[in-house]
């Protein structure tokens, strides 16, 4: 018994150090009264936006009762970072099919770090009850062959209709 | 009947008596969400049941039916009356008088936050004063149960305090540390803001102070299970309970180690850092240690009377169980709906496989399997043990029992079984209408058909309960029995203090909460510059608590 809890206490300990397998763990606070105002998640920032590094980062708002911009194209085979905030209440984030998921609050930034192995439609649910129109919140994100994401103009890359 | 046992009677009464409706509403919401049609098919409706559901089975039934059991234990534990019996009648008073508050709230579409708040939503400030009257008032019942023993341990000096009293006080001193951060949430974050004194909610503040209760309110909830497997069932077995000593630590261990980690509920939360989401979710794995004792000391127990009873061999002495008295059958499905949901909880409470199941369907089989399964089936076993000692009247009937029983945990599998796979397929918890044209969302329709028959076979198990109690009930007067409780193999004649007292234990709660949640609710007043978000009134018409 003992040693049963003793082995899975050391794998889970193993894997957060070694693999960073370890839930999202930023803490970054943000208005949400003036978000959509100024800083990152104005609305001309939101979406996806390619880093010199040649990762991307997803900005995303979740509001009472959408995801703001409510579909999301990203490339294959790159770092993906998604960085999320709500303007209201409490909402969830859950990528059907991976292991993409995180609260998402008001007064602070999540951030949920991956990379999608193939192209795809993945569909993305909100997780929280945010009120009576919890149900009809969601979005989808669509993962797009690297090299045909990068043919893309900026404008092309928000939104989910590819050129 | 004597006083004691009219007022635990009036405590499993309210407890069962709204308990059911509660499972008709469960029914309904699994038919709504279904791809098959449903009466009143409308989401509004589906989020006041499942406030309602979830206030009524995790506070109302809960709480009245610790209380009542509470009562029943002092009495005949001790062997003495209660003291305090116009306290315990107030208490019970002012928890009825907050429930009906609180269900009325829900009822008119005033406080459709579920059960757990989800500030800044907000609900009526009749809700939360309704739930806050109901943990009050059991507060004092917290306090009549630390009184009892300790002046039963006044006029024994250097007894042992019989176990089961032990055991509920050990309860009694677990559900006010626990019940501590849901009443800080309610008093510091949320009523300011119903009652109109704040426009704003600290929903990062609101939600840390609810994860100190939110894990270890379910070990209030296990711990009548938990004493009916130490204290009634090795009797009614027809043998010895193994331990004694390691009962007592069992119980002490459910005390310090379920309080210190809720923000395993807050892994996914982006208020928190990596750091003492780690510790918390280390500290965690320590829970399991009780529940690993306890399935190790009942096995052996139960094999003490399988062998008493003329059970020979290996595995022989399973068959030798008495397994038509409803306790022995109960804890034997208990115990396999603990095992298959305690894996489960496992996986919840592990850092990293978390992100694969949090807030999916998952996480709602698991703490149905735990405590709608195996908890609640234990609630059951101990109404049918009790019932007879305090009414006088002969249980009718056993057979009727039996049956309740085995459709409880019938139901309950083929309800939760189905609800982990479609987690595990991303269905996301707590939603009105699935849109089955999504094919995300086709492929676990035939899985969400199924638990709709599961839920049907609970509703019929829940009707048979109360069939079998107001039978009972209304029955013949037969000669009294007294409850018994099992003896240990070694009695205990003198015990270490630590082990007939909570003092140390205490202390080493609140040594190891200020390590816990010290950092995590501190950061809120002195670090963080939280930015709070305006409430958000979610009662129909929005002019109830602006």
């Amino acid at each position: 018994m003992l040693a049963m809890l003793a082995v899975m206490m050391a794998v889970i300990v193993f894997t957060s150090v070694a693999h960073a397998l370890h839930p999202p763990g930023n803490v970054e606070t943000i208005n949400p009264l003036t978000l959509h105002l100024e800083g990152e998640f104005m609305e001309s920032n939101l979406g996806t936006a390619l880093e010199p590094d040649g990762s991307v980062t997803v900005r995303l708002i979740a509001q009472q009762y959408s995801f703001v911009p409510n579909c999301l194209l990203v490339p294959a085979k790159t770092p993906v970072r998604f960085r999320l905030t709500s303007p209201d209440v409490i909402h969830g984030f859950l990528l059907v099919d991976t292991n993409v998921n995180t609260m998402i609050m008001p007064g602070f930034i999540s951030e949920v770090r991956t990379s999608f192995a193939r192209p795809g439609d993945y569909f993305l649910p909100c997780h929280e009850f945010c009120g009576l129109g919890h149900h009809g919140m969601w979005a989808r994100v669509v993962v797009v062959p690297k090299e045909q994401f990068a043919k893309l103009s900026r404008t092309q890359r928000v939104g989910c209709e590819p050129g | 009947m004597n006083r004691v046992s009219r007022l635990a009677l009036c405590h499993y009464w309210v407890a069962f008596g709204l308990f059911l409706p509660a499972v008709v509403l469960g029914a309904w919401q699994m038919l709504m969400r279904s791809p098959l049609p449903a009466p009143l098919d409308d989401p509004n409706t589906y989020y006041i049941s499942m406030s309602l559901h979830g206030t009524v089975m995790a506070y109302v039934l809960t709480t009245f039916f610790v209380m009542g059991f509470g009562y029943a234990v002092t009495a005949t534990s001790l062997g003495r009356p209660v003291r305090g019996m116009m306290a315990a009648w107030v208490g019970f008073a002012l928890c009825l008088f907050g429930t009906l508050l609180a269900a009325a709230a829900i009822l008119a579409g005033r406080a459709t936050v579920l059960y757990t708040f989800y500030p800044p939503l907000l609900a009526s400030r009749w809700y939360y004063g309704g739930v806050l009257l109901l943990v009050g008032g059991s507060m004092i019942w917290v306090v009549l149960m630390i009184l009892n023993m300790l002046a039963w341990k006044r006029d024994n000096p250097g007894a042992p305090v019989p176990l089961a009293m032990f055991a509920i006080t050990a309860t009694a001193y677990l559900w006010a540390w626990s019940a501590s951060g849901v009443a800080a949430e309610l008093m510091g974050v949320i009523l300011p803001a119903a009652f109109g004194a704040t426009a704003q909610i600290d929903a990062g503040l609101a939600r840390t102070l609810f994860s100190v209760t939110l894990h270890s309110i379910v070990y209030f909830w296990l711990m009548p299970a938990y004493i009916a497997f130490y204290t009634l069932l090795p009797a009614a077995a027809g043998g010895r309970l193994y331990s004694d000593k390691m009962a007592r630590l069992t119980f002490i261990m459910f005390l310090v180690f379920s309080l210190p980690v809720g923000m395993h509920h807050l892994f996914a939360d982006p208020e928190h850092g990596d750091g003492f989401k780690f510790l918390q979710g280390f500290f965690t794995f320590f829970v399991v240690l009780p529940t690993l004792m306890t399935v190790f000391s009942i096995c052996a127990s139960l094999e003490i009377a399988g062998r008493a009873r003329g059970g020979r061999g290996l595995l022989g002495w399973i068959g030798a169980l008495p397994w038509n008295e409803p306790m022995v059958l109960a804890t034997g499905l208990s115990l396999v709906m603990l095992g298959l949901g305690g894996l489960g909880g496992i996986i919840n409470m592990s850092y990293a496989m978390n992100s694969m199941i949090h807030n999916t369907s998952w996480v709602t089989a698991h703490f149905h399997l735990i405590f709608g399964g195996a908890v609640v089936i234990m609630y059951f076993a101990i109404a049918y043990e009790m019932w007879p000692r305090m009414t006088g009247k002969p249980l009718r009937s056993k057979a009727m029992a039996r049956w309740q029983l085995w459709l409880w945990f019938l139901g309950m599998l083929i309800t939760t079984i189905p609800w982990h796979i479609a987690g595990l397929m991303g269905q996301p918890r707590r939603v009105a209408i699935f849109d089955y044209d999504i094919p995300v969302v086709a492929r676990t329709a035939a899985l969400v058909d199924v638990s709709v028959l599961g839920g049907v076979v609970l509703l019929i198990s829940a009707i048979l309960l109360i069939l079998v109690l107001l039978r009972s009930h209304l029955g013949e007067k037969t000669v009294e029995r007294p409850l018994r409780y099992a003896l240990a193999v070694v009695a205990p004649t003198r015990l270490a203090t630590s082990l007939n007292g909570f003092a140390l234990w205490n202390a080493i709660v609140l040594v190891l909460m200020l390590v816990a949640y010290g950092y995590p609710i501190g950061q809120f007043l002195f670090v963080l510059k939280p930015h709070s978000a305006p409430a958000y009134n979610v009662t129909r018409d929005g002019a109830d608590s602006d």
